[in-house]
C-alpha cells in the first residue's frame, strides 16, 4: 500500500463506518420504530443543522472558547503542578490526594459558589473545565517525570549539570509529550465538562449561551432534531480538537514519533 | 584510590559489601582496565571515581572524572552534534561556539557527516561514538568507561575498539575502562586490574606493556588473557583438558 492510498483509506474508513451507522439509524426511525420526538431521523438532524446554522454557530463559539481555554489552562496548570510535585515530595504528599479527590466533586455542588465569586460570565465555566481536565495532565506528566532514566540523571551529574539544568535538558522534554497525551485524554471529557459547566452555572451573559444550554433548552422544548444537531457540532469539534493536539505533539516532540508515521 | 570499601544497604535486607579494600592507581594518559565477573562492583567503582557515591572507608584522590555508561543515553530530542556538545552547553558555552568545538572533534574522529542526525537514526556503534565524544568534551581529565562496547555485536565491538585506540591517540586522557571481556582489556589497556567476585577486591594488576596496535590473536595477548582468566579461576586450557580426560 503506498502513502496516498493509505491516506485515502484513513479518511475513507471512518467515513464508511459513519455512513453505515447513519443508514441503520435512518432506517430504524423511518420504519416507525421510535417517535421523532424521542429520536430524530438523521435527515431531520441535517435539516435542523442547516436551518439553525447561525444560532448553532454563535452558541458553538461560546462553548469552543470554554473548551479550548479550559484545556489550555489545564495543560499549563497540570504541567506546572506536576513539576512542582516532582521537585518536592512534601508538596506531592500534601496535594496529590486532594487532586484525586477533586475529580469526585459533582460540579453542581460547587457551581453556586463559583457563580457567587465570579458571576455568570465565562470564567467560572473555564474553571470547571480546567479542573476536570487538569487531572489526566497531572498524572501523565508526573509519571513521565518519574520515569526518566536515573542513569541519565547520573550521567548529567558527572557532566556538572545543576538540578535545574538536568530538568531542562532531560526531564522537561520527556514530560512534554506525556502532558499533551494527558490533554488528549482530557479532551474526551472536556466537551462534557463544558456542558456541565454551562448547565450548572447558568447562562453566560449575552445572547450566545453555549451549546450545553441550547441542548437543555431544546430538550424541554421538544426540539429534538436541533438538540441532536448541537450534539453533532460538539462531536465534530471534539474530533477536530483531538487531531489538533496530536499534530501539536508531533510538532513539539517529533522524537516521540520517529518510528511511526501515523498521527495518533 | 586507596583501600576503598563500600556497602549497599538495601531497605529491610542485610547490607551487601560491593568493594573491599580496593586500591588502584593510574597515571596520566594511561588506560587502566578493570575486569571482573558481573556483580563484582565494577560500576560502583566508577561511580566512586565520578563522585556519585562516597566510600564507607578509604580515600579517593582522583581528578574530575566523566562517566560513559554502557547504554549511550543520548537525548532523543538533540542532534548527534548537540548531544556531543552537551557538557559545553551545560557549562554555559554559547551554542555556536559549542557546536564548532564539537564538530572539530567530529571531523577529527571521523564522525563528520553525522552531525545533524538524531540518535534514533544512528547505529549502535555510531551512538557509542557520539557518547564517547560527549564524555571527551566534558573536559574532565579522567574518562570512566562502563562496559562501553558491551551491548554491541562482535564485529562492531572490534571496530569500536580500534576506533577508541585512534581516538585516544589524538585526544589522550586517563581512562578507566570497566569490562567483563578480558580480551578487550588486554587489547586496549596499559594495565589490567582483576577484581574478585563480590565483595570486589583486586586479585592482580597486570602490566600489559605490548606495542600497539595489538590483535586479539597475537601470542602475547593470548598468553596474558590466559593468565588473567587463571587468576579469575576460569582457566580455559584446564577446562579443555578436563573435558578431554573425561
Amino acid at each position: 500500500m503506498n502513502k496516498s492510498e493509505g491516506k485515502l483509506l484513513r479518511v475513507l474508513l471512518p467515513a464508511m463506518v459513519l455512513v453505515a451507522l447513519i443508514g441503520i439509524w435512518e432506517i430504524y426511525v423511518d420504519s416507525g420504530g421510535v417517535s421523532q420526538f424521542v429520536l430524530p431521523a438523521p435527515h431531520a438532524v441535517a435539516t435542523a443543522l442547516w436551518n439553525n446554522s447561525a444560532l448553532l454557530w454563535s452558541n458553538f463559539k461560546t462553548t469552543a472558547i470554554e473548551v479550548v481555554l479550559g484545556i489550555a489552562l489545564a495543560l499549563a496548570s497540570g504541567f506546572g503542578a506536576a513539576v512542582a510535585m516532582h521537585f518536592s515530595t512534601t508538596l506531592r504528599r500534601a496535594l496529590y490526594p486532594l487532586a484525586i479527590g477533586s475529580q469526585a466533586v459533582p460540579f453542581a455542588v460547587l457551581a453556586p459558589t463559583l457563580v457567587f465569586w465570579w458571576g455568570f460570565g465565562i470564567f467560572p465555566k473555564l474553571v470547571i473545565v480546567a479542573v476536570i481536565c487538569f487531572f489526566p495532565v497531572l498524572v501523565t506528566t508526573l509519571d513521565a517525570l518519574w520515569s526518566v532514566d536515573p542513569d541519565q540523571l547520573k550521567l548529567l551529574k558527572t557532566l556538572d549539570a545543576s538540578r535545574w539544568q538536568a530538568f531542562r535538558v532531560a526531564e522537561a522534554p520527556a514530560a512534554l509529550p506525556a502532558a499533551i497525551s494527558g490533554a488528549k485524554i482530557a479532551l474526551a471529557v472536556a466537551v462534557i465538562a463544558a456542558f456541565i459547566a454551562e448547565t450548572s452555572t447558568g447562562a453566560t451573559v449575552g445572547s450566545a449561551t453555549g451549546l450545553g444550554w441550547e441542548i437543555v433548552n431544546d430538550i424541554t422544548a421538544l426540539q429534538t432534531a436541533r438538540e441532536y444537531a448541537a450534539v453533532v457540532v460538539l462531536m465534530v469539534f471534539a474530533v477536530a480538537c483531538f487531531y489538533t493536539l496530536a499534530l501539536a505533539e508531533r510538532r513539539l516532540a517529533p522524537w516521540a514519533h520517529q518510528s511511526r508515521g501515523e498521527v495518533r | 584510590m586507596h583501600e576503598v570499601s563500600i556497602s549497599y544497604r538495601p531497605e529491610r535486607r542485610a547490607p551487601v559489601q560491593a568493594l573491599r579494600d580496593v586500591s588502584l592507581q593510574a597515571q596520566e594518559h594511561e588506560l587502566l582496565a578493570v575486569v571482573g565477573p558481573s556483580g563484582c562492583g565494577k560500576t560502583t567503582l566508577l561511580e566512586l571515581l565520578c563522585g556519585l557515591r562516597e566510600p564507607d572507608s578509604g580515600t579517593i584522590d582522583c581528578p574530575p572524572a566523566a562517566l560513559m555508561p554502557q547504554r549511550d543515553l543520548l537525548l532523543p530530542w538533540l542532534s548527534a552534534l548537540d548531544n556531543a556538545a552537551l557538557a559545553l552547553r551545560l557549562a554555559h558555552m554559547p551554542k555556536a561556539q559549542a557546536r564548532a568545538r564539537a564538530s572539530r572533534v567530529f571531523a577529527e574522529l571521523g564522525l563528520d557527516g553525522f552531525e545533524r542526525a538524531r540518535p534514533y537514526e544512528l547505529s549502535g556503534g555510531m551512538r557509542q561514538r557520539v557518547a564517547f565524544v560527549r564524555t571527551l568534551l566534558s573536559g574532565k581529565q579522567v574518562l570512566c568507561l562502563d562496559e562501553p562496547f558491551g551491548a554491541l555485536d562482535a564485529i562492531t565491538r572490534t571496530e569500536m575498539q580500534n576506533w577508541l585506540v585512534q581516538a585516544l591517540r589524538s585526544e589522550p586522557r586517563m581512562v578507566v575502562l570497566v569490562t567483563h571481556d578480558v580480551e578487550e582489556a588486554v587489547v586496549l589497556a596499559d594495565r589490567v586490574a582483576v577484581l574478585s567476585p563480590r565483595p570486589g577486591h583486586v586479585l592482580e594488576t597486570a602490566e600489559v606493556g605490548l606495542p600497539r596496535p595489538r590483535r586479539r590473536t597475537d601470542a602475547p595477548v593470548v598468553a596474558l588473557r590466559e593468565q588473567i582468566l587463571q587468576t579469575l579461576g576460569l582457566d580455559e586450557a584446564a577446562a579443555h583438558e578436563g573435558v578431554e580426560r573425561a
